[in-house]
């Protein structure tokens, strides 16, 4: 069983030890099949948590039910101070989400997906054209505002809707592999505006198969099988499995159980 | 020689997909496409598996052109299209039987080749291929391009969107494959894979941007690069990219690749530049070069 | 959090708000949902409108004169001279009724009784039987009436000129369909319709669906050729549909009483015939459709009005404006209906239907051959 540690160095002095999301004992049951064994573990404002685990690992399972919109089984999670259970559309609302599979309509432009994003959110027409025109000047997209957006390219997509995710400055954002298949150099401007955000004090829930990119972590969790058999620094795992690379404490890890 | 690719483009709609690609894959060559999405990798792989049509320049497979002698290549090769198209609804064994029926030959005659690679996925050989999971059904995915003994093997982005384990694994197993004698052309957005191919193109926006041994390329790359490494990371890549006499500043993994621009660049300049910004435990080393630190520099 | 400062009601309105202009986006976008949204429905009124109709036009009829008197010949010609009636054929005896029938060129017999003008003079009363084709059976009532109306139209006419009361009497006779019952227009009308749709859909769905999961990526790339796969999915579907024409026509049989009366292996070889040009129908939908849904799209809302009304079993075809009878030609249904009836009903044999047959026949090489030919054998 490997080590847990449960506090968090904090990234400045102003930032407290505060529990955003809580997790306990969460589980997830598919007829008699368990995906997510009771899982536990915190993560504090402002950290960047990566969730890591291999496919079919309970993963995805788990980030549903801390995203509100799967019910847990049994177990209970608390996110940005809601109940995942009886305040899921609470929850729903103080978070920012981004996945890979989806991110914006391709057939919509950039401005009409900031401003129905917006509308979503709830924000007002005067906050929506601020926003628009901050991120225009942010991601320099001034050339290609009213294009389509299934016509940019792949890294500028990822990059507008890790914005978009956060137009109503939500607490906490969940990434999921935000970055798969990206070019190298978009991939490290995306951690670039990701550990921006931090600084700011929002906190990065993140999953992801480059390992590299666990690097950049504040802690990292691995789930195999179902349960967290890691939670950690980067740098405290390492050393614990004596290796030099994330990429190969994942893999004594996943070997281990096999 | 296995493929042959002479000065081949391809537009969709005035769009570039790709513009005067050449490159050759020799006989039993692991041969790596690499490059992100959007490369233009999948338009290579269906013009030489005869799926599309060039615009302009030729290439052969096993001998034969793609455009005359479709048919004798679409009777041998083996392929492997991106998100591993399987049916969903048949079992693995009536997968494997269908492909193999197909190919007018038996899962029994050619078994030692996919043995390997069917054991792991043998347990389950009645479930559906639609209720695997990922790294199984890439498993699958290759027996069934295996099944016939093809003497060109192409995989379209076989590892995208596997865990890091999967991969590992899938990499060996085609080691193992190209000692059988079979030419694998392989693409893939993961930088780390390259290093595992005899050779690489490196391919960007259409175009080829480096080809040779992953070895000769790192080798022959001039610049230096360094590992540094602070406390805080978040402000050490600013104050790095503020440096005067930067070239280029990026992150990798837990240390930050550095290049600077002068040949007589000295790291404790560096050293000093950060400590007066108030970086506490202060790492600079030469760096290991890496196929990803090549490619962002081409 | 950033949230706008206002009540709470504006933000759940303006969040709804946002979301129906976003779909009208898609909408707009989409130049596949337009045109079904519009163009199909403009096509399809357009079509309704001309094919719809129960009155009847030109419809072929033979005459059987057993008098060939004055009277007759003035009631005749006017018959001849109404928009509603074609005269087709004068026949000389009863027996020809029968063989004029199954030739099917005509949907009822005018007979006038011998002696017809003496008989008004001296009895007050003559008779004409109208003997319908009731395998329509809507028709055969309408040819009814329609005779009657003209008759009494001519009576009228006659009063002001000489002041008897005379009576000319249509009795109507039903062949083939002596009860009039609707279903037996019915089940091979809906068999055919249902056959159609289903085979074209299915087949389409199936080819398409391989084009969408990329699969069928992997089986370009493989020794088999094109026929194969086509053939290979549309055999399945044959035995299917078989045993699903099988199921109509025993229910039609042992159900609503429906009579077999020709030969049951010339229904049946008429049946594969039109399953197999319906399912090659289906391959030609698959080879312009990209995705399950344009294919399902397709085949049933771009395929079954112009079947259901074009095919003649609920809406006389005869009566239609001539464009839409000569596009009627091109629906394999249409023929279908004419045989299957001819076979069930009326109990001809080959030598009257072997024309529709050929039709069938040229229709599905027709569609089979430019399959084929559409077929990508590559992904562009």
């Amino acid at each position: 069983m490997a080590k847990k540690r449960d506090c968090f160095v904090p990234r400045n002095d102003n930032m407290e030890q505060e529990k955003i999301i809580t997790v306990q004992n969460l589980t997830k049951k598919f007829g008699s099949f368990t995906a997510v064994k009771g899982i536990s573990f915190d993560v504090y404002k402002g950290e960047i948590f990566g969730f890591l685990g291999a496919n079919g690992a309970g993963k995805t399972t788990a980030m549903k039910m801390l995203i509100g919109i799967s019910n847990p089984t049994s177990g209970e999670a608390n996110v940005a101070g809601f109940d995942v259970h009886s305040q899921a559309e609470m929850v729903k609302k103080s978070i920012g989400y981004m996945s890979q599979k989806f991110s914006m309509y391709d057939d919509l432009t950039i401005k009409e997906n900031i401003t129905f994003f917006g509308g979503i959110y709830g924000l007002s027409r005067i906050q929506i054209k601020q926003k628009i025109t901050q991120l225009v000047d942010e991601l320099e997209l001034q050339d290609v505002v009213n294009n389509l957006v299934g016509s940019l390219p792949l890294g500028w997509k990822q990059k507008l809707s890790f914005s978009v995710a956060l137009l109503h400055e939500p607490k906490i954002v969940f990434l999921d592999e935000p970055t798969g298949g990206v070019d190298p150099i978009t991939r490290r401007q995306f951690w670039e505006m990701i550990y921006t955000q931090a600084y700011k004090g929002t906190t990065i829930f993140v999953t992801t198969h480059y390992m590299d990119e666990a690097e950049y972590c504040d802690r990292v969790s691995i789930m195999v099988d179902g349960a967290i058999e890691a939670l950690d620094s980067p740098k405290n795992l390492k050393e614990q499995f004596k290796v030099d690379s994330m990429n190969d404490v994942f893999l004594k890890l996943a070997r281990n159980v096999e | 020689m296995s493929i042959e690719v002479q000065n081949i483009s391809k537009s969709y709609n005035k769009i570039k997909a790709v513009e005067n690609i050449t490159f050759n894959v020799n006989d039993g060559e692991l041969f790596g496409l690499i490059g992100p999405d959007g490369a233009g990798k999948t338009t290579i792989f269906r013009i030489l598996t005869t799926l599309l049509l060039a615009n302009e320049g030729s290439a052969t497979v096993a001998g034969y052109d793609v455009v005359k002698e479709y048919k004798a290549i679409r009777n041998s090769v083996g392929y492997m299209p991106g998100k591993f198209s399987l049916y969903q609804d048949l079992t693995v064994e009536e997968n494997l039987e269908f492909f193999a029926t197909i190919f007018g030959t038996t899962i029994e005659e050619n078994y030692d080749l996919i043995k390997d690679i069917y054991i792991q996925i043998e347990p389950f050989k009645t479930r559906r291929a639609g209720a695997l999971s990922g790294g199984m059904k890439q498993k699958l995915a290759l027996c069934c391009a295996l099944i016939h003994k093809p003497k060109v093997l192409f995989l379209d982005e076989p590892t995208t969107g596997v865990d890091p384990v999967s991969r590992k694994e899938f990499w060996i197993m085609l080691k193992r494959l190209q000692k059988k004698g079979i030419t694998i052309l392989v693409s893939t957005p993961y930088m780390d894979e390259a290093s595992l191919c005899d050779r690489i193109a490196l391919i960007q926006k259409g175009k080829i941007l480096k080809i040779d041994s992953p070895e000769n390329i790192i080798n022959n790359y001039e610049k230096v690069i360094y590992d540094v490494q602070a406390n805080n990371t978040h402000g050490l890549i600013r104050d790095l990219k503020n440096y005067l006499s930067q070239y280029s500043v990026y992150a990798f993994g837990e240390f930050i690749h550095y290049i600077d621009k002068n040949a007589d660049f000295n790291p404790n300049d560096l050293h000093d530049y950060l400590k007066n910004k108030n970086h506490t435990d202060i790492v600079i080393k030469p760096a290991i070069i890496t196929i990803e630190d090549v490619f962002m520099d081409l | 959090m950033l949230r706008a400062s206002q009540p709470i009601a504006i933000t759940k309105m303006k969040r709804f708000i946002g979301f129906v202009k976003k779909e009208f986006y898609h909408i707009f976008r989409d130049k596949r949902s337009l045109f079904i949204l519009f163009g199909m429905p403009i096509a399809q009124i357009l079509l309704f409108g001309f094919a719809i109709t129960n009155e009847i036009n030109n419809v072929n009829i033979a005459i059987l004169d057993k008098s060939n008197d004055a009277e007759t010949q003035k009631i005749i010609h006017k018959i001849k001279s109404s928009p509603y009636f074609n005269i087709e054929n004068q026949i000389d005896k009863e027996s020809d009724i029968e063989s004029e029938f199954k030739k099917g060129k005509i949907k009822a017999v005018l007979i006038f009784e011998p002696n017809f003008s003496k008989n008004l003079e001296t009895k007050k009363v003559a008779i004409i039987q109208a003997i319908t084709d009731a395998t329509e059976p809507n028709v055969a009532n309408t040819i009814a009436n329609y005779t009657s109306a003209i008759i009494q139209n001519y009576q009228a006419q006659k009063k002001q000129s000489k002041s008897n009361q005379v009576k000319v009497e249509v009795q109507t006779r039903m062949f083939y369909n002596p009860e009039l019952k609707s279903v037996f227009n019915f089940v091979p009308g809906v068999m055919t319709v249902i056959l159609m749709l289903v085979s074209a859909m299915m087949t389409s769905i199936s080819i398409t669906r391989e084009k969408e999961l990329g699969t069928m990526e992997i089986l370009l790339v493989s020794p088999l050729k094109s026929f194969q796969v086509i053939i290979g999915k549309v055999f399945p579907y044959i035995f299917l549909s078989i045993i699903n024409a099988i199921v109509i026509l025993t229910l039609g049989y042992f159900v609503f009483k429906m009579p077999i009366n020709g030969n049951l292996f010339l229904l049946a070889f008429e049946s594969i015939l039109f399953i197999i040009s319906a399912l090659s129908l289906g391959i030609l939908i698959s080879t312009v459709s990209n995705s399950q849904q344009t294919a399902m799209m397709l085949s049933l809302m771009g395929l079954m009005l112009p079947v259901i009304i074009l095919s003649g079993f609920i809406f006389p075809i005869d009566s239609m404006p001539l464009p839409m009878q000569v596009i009627s030609n091109i629906i394999p249904a249409k023929w279908f209906i004419i045989i299957v009836k001819a076979i069930m009903l009326k109990g001809v044999g080959i030598q009257y239907i072997w024309k529709e047959t050929l039709v069938l026949i040229g229709m599905t090489t027709i569609f089979i051959a430019v399959s084929i030919k559409k077929y990508k054998i590559r992904l562009e």
